[in-house]
């Protein structure tokens, strides 16, 4: 009995007997972390990109009040004053009803945390007097604060933007108006010493490019091109990748559109509304050919040559504008495009299927862009390299080739395996999305929508309209200036003219211009 | 209850490779810097989607979720592979696998964007392993091979 009181020898083997397990996984655990540390320095002396999250160094004090003017109230407009932290008591209303209902939704939550950045909206200009009251009404809750609270005096209503152009209580103004707008108040905009943030693309024809830069350059505004992408985390990270020689020779960078929706095709509601008691449409038609009233022309402009750019101007100057960022790609030698229409066949006119294809000899390389606004089917922006080739979205990945040069000795070595990223960046990663109609999923698996600073999701629009006021105050130019404005412009003309005229078209260096 | 030889060793072949498994998958979430539930969450499926997708949507319950998951299956393992305090770890571990298994039943129509390794209808892995933990504790194995040998011998002294 006295065996039973004291643990003997035998209780004790019997109790500890598993223990060398624990002994066999640590040492099995440590093996293991040893073989990935191999592989992850073996894809560190090849992929030395900075670990931290790149940061914009541009720091202002929010020192001076910046007083705006808004031309151009519709869907984007009204994004755009969210951006730049104004939003309708009654989007506030629903924004608090519907993250009671659903926690994940933080729209409201992140309206509240978004920068101040002390400005106020002293001008609106539109031409269809629903939307201009609405924006009123937005400019007006400077609190950010529900229908239940206080707001501020709505601001002055101008019917023309010239009026608006010549109020001296306005110091810059946005421009979302549709895009055969866009060249002619930039223009005025800029006469009138008023600073600049347009919507893309910059111009509707290619005149007026040539003229835009020079009335940017000789008032010296500050002018931003909205290409929110020039804020993207991922994209700071894929430029500094390409940079570093990671990918090796770039020889083919594929870029796309895939949407697949009548909202994603341009097919807008029509207010019921609306009609030529509340349109001016003598304005709306500005330097486009005359038309008799059409609400369907008015609301769905963005189907007709007539005031639009088509897919080039509309949606692949994002794509062309983030591998510029990327590349610094500049203006292609030559153009070619083709395209239909062959699924909205509602009478307009632009393609909704469009294929190009620009060419940069002196950087050996071909950029593809293809769009279909009648298939979902997912295609990231590729940049394909002799080494490796790169996918980039919201979220950013490298993976080796399997035919590289630079990468055999460790493909062969299985220390690189062209299967898995070499590197892979993806922001926030710890965040809850919830992101909900189909374009906004479009824009956001784009970069276009989202992107975070510190792990923190902020509205790129937020950041880029942030720039343009910093500038504003510094007496810079924003980071989508004229210059690279003029770049996009003549590049998306050059894939216009080259599928309406059915022709290649080449970029004259030494004239610049399109021939 | 008695057990002859070869049923106590088989008995703990299995109580340890679990606990192997657990402690692993708790390692290997603890050493990577960039894991979190948040992905697994809000991928689940079926009638109680919702409850983990709460989870996932606020930062402090994702972040006890996180932990509970890293060192909970890092005690789990320990405490079966060991043999200590095996009762309690074996209930922890049957309560987190039922998480598992009812956050992404492999039922009929419910499609999951994280891919599992095999093909399940019903039964899983993850189910196998929970009706494995059960055996275990019915079948107690740890006060005759593992250190509860010695913490319960005292006790009943």
């Amino acid at each position: 009995m006295e065996e039973n009181k004291k643990p003997g020898r035998r209780d004790a083997l019997k109790a500890l007997a598993t223990v060398p397990v624990v002994g066999a996984l640590a040492y099995s655990w440590y093996r293991k972390n040893k073989y990935d540390d191999l592989m992850k320095k073996a894809i560190r002396e090849e992929v030395k990109l900075d670990e931290s999250n790149p940061l914009l160094t541009r720091s202002v004090s929010n020192g001076k009040l910046i007083r705006l003017g808004i031309i151009g109230t519709g869907g984007r407009g009204t994004y755009l004053l969210r951006s730049a932290g104004f939003v309708h008591p009654k989007t506030i209303d629903a924004w608090i009803e519907a993250a009671s209902e659903n926690s994940a939704d933080r729209r409201y939550k992140e309206f509240l945390e978004q920068e101040d950045l002390n400005i106020e909206v002293n001008g609106i200009c539109d031409i269809y007097d629903i939307n201009a009251k609405k924006a009123q009404e937005i400019c007006a809750n400077t609190k950010r604060s529900g229908s239940s609270g206080e707001l501020a005096s709505e601001p002055k209503r101008y019917n023309t933007y010239q009026e608006l152009l010549a109020a001296d209580d306005i110091d810059a103004v946005i421009i979302a108006t549709p895009d055969h707008w866009h060249g002619t108040i930039t223009i005025a905009a800029a006469k009138a010493g008023k600073h600049v943030y347009c919507e893309k693309p910059m111009t509707w024809t290619v005149p007026e490019t040539y003229e835009v830069v020079k009335a940017v350059k000789e008032n010296n505004i500050a002018f931003q091109l909205g290409h929110q992408n020039r804020q993207t985390e991922s994209h700071f990270k894929a430029k500094e990748a390409y940079e570093k020689g990671i990918l090796g020779k770039v020889n083919l960078i594929e870029v796309t559109t895939n949407r697949n929706s009548p909202g994603g095709a341009w097919v807008y509601h029509i207010d019921e509304e609306a009609g030529p008691n509340n349109i001016d449409w003598e304005q709306f038609i500005g330097p486009a050919p005359a038309h008799p009233f059409s609400l369907e022309r008015f609301f769905r402009w963005r189907c007709w040559w007539d005031y639009s750019t088509g897919l080039s101007g509309d949606l692949f100057t994002h794509e062309y504008d983030a591998m510029n960022q990327i590349l610094g790609l500049g203006i292609p030698h030559s153009a070619v495009s083709s395209g239909g229409i062959y699924f909205f066949k509602d009478g307009r006119t632009v393609p909704d299927v469009l294929q190009q294809a620009f060419e940069f000899p002196d950087k050996d390389l071909t950029m593809i862009y293809s769009a279909s606004l009648a298939s979902n089917m997912h295609r990231g922006k590729r940049i394909m390299g002799h080494d490796a080739y790169m996918e980039v979205g919201g979220n950013l990945q490298i993976y080796a080739d399997t035919g590289s040069t630079k990468y055999k000795e460790k493909i062969k070595d299985h220390l690189i395996d062209p299967k898995i990223p070499i590197y892979s960046f993806t922001p926030g990663m710890k965040q809850v999305d919830a992101i909900t109609s189909p374009t906004e999923q479009y824009f956001a698996g784009r970069g276009l929508l989202y992107t975070y600073r510190g792990g923190k999701r902020v509205d790129t629009s937020h950041l880029h309209i942030k720039d343009w006021l910093d500038c504003i105050r510094t007496g810079e130019q924003p980071t989508c200036n004229v210059d690279i404005g003029f770049e996009e412009a003549m590049t998306a003309h050059m894939g216009t003219i080259a599928y309406r005229e059915n022709r290649k078209v080449y970029w004259d260096q030494d004239k610049q211009e399109i021939v | 209850m008695k057990y002859s030889k070869n049923q106590l060793f088989w008995l703990v072949v299995l109580r340890v490779m679990i606990g192997w498994h657990f402690l692993y998958e708790g390692l290997a979430k603890l050493t990577n810097p960039n894991w979190s539930s948040v992905g697994y969450l809000l991928d689940s499926g079926d009638f109680m989607k919702d409850f983990f997708f709460n989870l996932a949507s606020n930062p402090l319950t994702l972040e006890i979720v996180d932990f509970f998951n890293i060192w909970g299956l890092i005690a789990i393992g320990l405490g079966l592979i060991l043999g200590m305090f095996c009762r309690v770890a074996t209930w922890s571990g049957i309560i987190l696998l039922v998480m598992y298994y009812l956050s992404h039943p492999p039922f009929v129509g419910i499609k999951y964007s994280i891919l599992t390794e095999g093909s399940y209808l019903i039964v899983n892995k993850i189910l196998i392993e929970l009706s494995a933990l059960i055996v275990l504790l019915v079948f107690p194995t740890s006060k005759r091979i593992g250190i509860d040998r010695l913490i319960f011998r005292k006790k009943q002294n």
